[in-house]
């Protein structure tokens, strides 16, 4: 199978902020990528270069075999990109929105109506299709944007951010769309910073973090390089964790989470790991409110990579990635 | 990895144009949509014509009896072309607001990537504001026509000079376009507008004669620009004492000279841009 999108050692840099700090990975025809990373990471960055909205200091970047630098225009012919700021117009309305978009991917008057009939059609649009967008919810603009993206259907599909900002229901609305979307053979790079979101809907996933590529693998890959189970033992106080945290260091069981009052222990053989967890417990007479043995998440993969959470709110260093504009819309 | 079964999806078949022609289409495309806006907030329109208004009234019937201009019997014959140049010239703020706020909501973003000609965002908003600019002096031409104005020359007369008008319109369309460009926001763009405009709109012949004046702002309110302008629309409307080819000439080419710097630079920044 050929990969749809490559992209090797890219490098961008705004003023003295390293955005893309040598970054690489393909996508394979068909299939999911999920760019996984905080905010800041490099993500946008990395779109907004394989869309051809940006240029890239160094490196390669080709969409369908094409280096997006130099066939900008058949590059952007067979591409459609929705962004996290949902870029519709709000004084048209839904199906004026996608009139104009159609027209400027050029195609055909009429096919451009069909089409648009038909998505809006496909996305629960119908019903507001002829109010103006400033009346759509969060949900609606997600979708729109999302269907102004698809009108030509293209073949290979960006999605920055798709759910950033939209309630759990209309996260699993725009997810089950663009699950039928793969099914139908489209190649998506996503980039997301939640993790449910690239354990649900990609094949690959690609950690990025200060511009950079920090792991690489199926979902399950990543989880597996976490050991088997974890093991979560939560106390009252901080104070009580931390005692119990010397307790287990001294059979042999690390603290791997982040909580200051559960103690977690990555372990390959839970049933056992738990009996002496609570023998030693019980020897040091420390009572855990909560036991839990449950299997790795992705945020626990991430932890384990960056040392913090994928959604931590952001890190003091993190770069603006998307320059000034796009960061001051962020608010 | 396995392979898929299914077939891949291919991009719709596209008709085939010449790059010309798709920018043009590209700029009337963005042009519509620049319009529909504009019809859709109507209160844009209605703040832009209703200072304009209130002045007339103002130097009409408040100090229009106390205002004697050498030459004129009825001060509403001097006054108008004035008033038509401060609506375009403070109107034309709204080409960069506009601008800064596409920018500012991302969809100049969506655009380009997008395979549309690059020339078409601002070329599709200078062409609406021209569209705006027409119906903007209508109006007022219609209101001075209320208040007693009367042209003294002829109806061609009259035409070039509200062509003229809405040519140098059109003419700081590109400037506030590159004002919008390299505004932070919206906001940002109307802020650093009015101080710019306001001295060019009232240190000029607009409401008095310069002769009033002090002498170095005399000398401003006689060569700027914006009293070029008006004063070449009084020569095509007023005529008499006022007639003056050479006032037209120069308004001409003030406005080809302001687009000749300020439509490359605008280009130029969009395309850095974003």
């Amino acid at each position: 199978m050929t990969d749809a999108i490559i992209v090797e050692d890219l490098r961008k840099q705004f003023g003295s902020v390293v955005a893309l700090d040598g970054v690489s990975f393909s996508v394979p025809t068909g299939t999911v990528l999920g760019l996984l990373g905080p905010n800041g990471a490099g993500k946008t960055t990395s779109v907004r270069v394989l869309t051809t909205i940006l240029a890239p200091d160094s490196g390669r970047a080709e969409v369908l075999g094409l280096d997006v630098t130099e066939h900008t225009q058949a590059v952007r012919e067979s591409i459609g990109l929705a962004g996290q700021y949902a870029a519709v117009d709000e004084n048209l309305t839904g199906r004026e929105n996608l009139r104009m978009i159609g027209r400027l991917s050029h195609l055909a008057k009429p096919v451009v109506l069909t089409r648009a009939t038909e998505l809006l059609e496909r996305f629960s649009l119908a019903d507001a299709a002829d109010r103006p967008v400033r009346t759509y919810s969060g949900g609606m603009r997600r979708r729109l944007d999302l269907a102004a993206a698809l009108l030509h259907r293209p073949p290979v599909l960006f999605l920055d951010e798709p759910t950033t900002g939209l309630d759990p229901s209309g996260r699993q609305d725009l997810w089950g769309v663009i699950e039928a979307l793969v099914r139908e053979g489209t190649t998506l790079l996503l980039t997301t910073q939640y993790l449910e979101e690239a354990d649900r809907l990609a094949d690959n996933i690609v950690v990025i973090d200060h511009g950079r590529v920090i792991a690489e693998g199926t979902s399950s890959e990543l989880k597996a390089t976490m050991g088997s189970t974890i093991v979560e033992v939560g106390f009252e106080a901080p104070d009580t964790a931390r005692r119990a945290q010397t307790e287990l260091a001294r059979i042999g069981l690390c603290d791997v989470g982040s909580s200051s009052t559960v103690v977690e222990l990555k372990v390959d053989d839970g049933a056992r790991v738990v009996l002496e967890v609570v023998r030693a417990l019980d020897h040091a007479q420390l009572e855990p409110v909560t036991l839990n043995v449950r299997e790795p998440t992705l945020d626990d993969v991430f932890l384990s990579l960056t040392g913090h959470k994928a959604e931590d709110p952001v890190l003091d260093d993190a770069p603006a990635e998307s320059g000034r504009r796009r960061t001051r819309g962020a608010a | 990895m396995t392979t898929t079964a299914i077939a891949l999806p291919t991009a719709i078949e596209r008709p085939q144009h010449g790059a010309f022609s798709w920018a043009v289409q590209d700029a009337l495309t963005v042009t519509w949509r620049n319009l529909v806006a504009m019809k859709r907030t109507p209160q844009v329109l209605v703040f832009s014509t209703i200072q304009p208004i209130i002045f007339v009234l103002m130097f009409r019937y408040v100090f229009g009896g106390s205002i004697r201009i050498p030459g004129v019997d009825h001060y509403v014959d001097y006054l108008m072309p004035g008033v038509f140049a401060q609506t375009v010239v403070f109107g034309s703020i709204q080409t960069g607001v506009a601008l800064a706020e596409d920018l500012q909501k991302g969809l100049i973003e969506r655009f380009r990537s997008l395979p549309m000609a690059r020339s078409a965002v601002l070329a599709g908003r200078t062409l609406a504001d021209l569209v705006r600019n027409v119906f903007v002096i209508s109006l007022m031409v219609l209101i001075g026509f209320l208040v007693g104005w009367r042209i003294h020359t002829s109806v061609w007369g009259a035409i070039g000079g509200i062509a003229l008008m809405l040519f140098f319109s059109h003419s700081l369309a590109w400037v506030f376009a590159l004002v919008g460009l390299s505004a932070a926001n919206a906001e940002a763009a109307q802020a650093i507008s009015f101080p710019i405009l306001a001295p060019l709109v009232f240190a000029s012949t607009a409401f008095v004669s310069a002769s009033s004046m002090p002498a170095p702002l005399e000398w401003f309110a006689e060569h700027q620009p914006v009293s070029i302008v008006i004063d070449a629309v009084r020569s095509l409307t007023y005529g008499g004492p006022f007639s003056d080819p050479e006032k037209v000439l120069a308004a001409i080419l003030w406005s080809v000279a302001i687009i000749a710097v300020a439509a490359p630079l605008a280009v130029r920044m969009y395309r850095r841009k974003v």
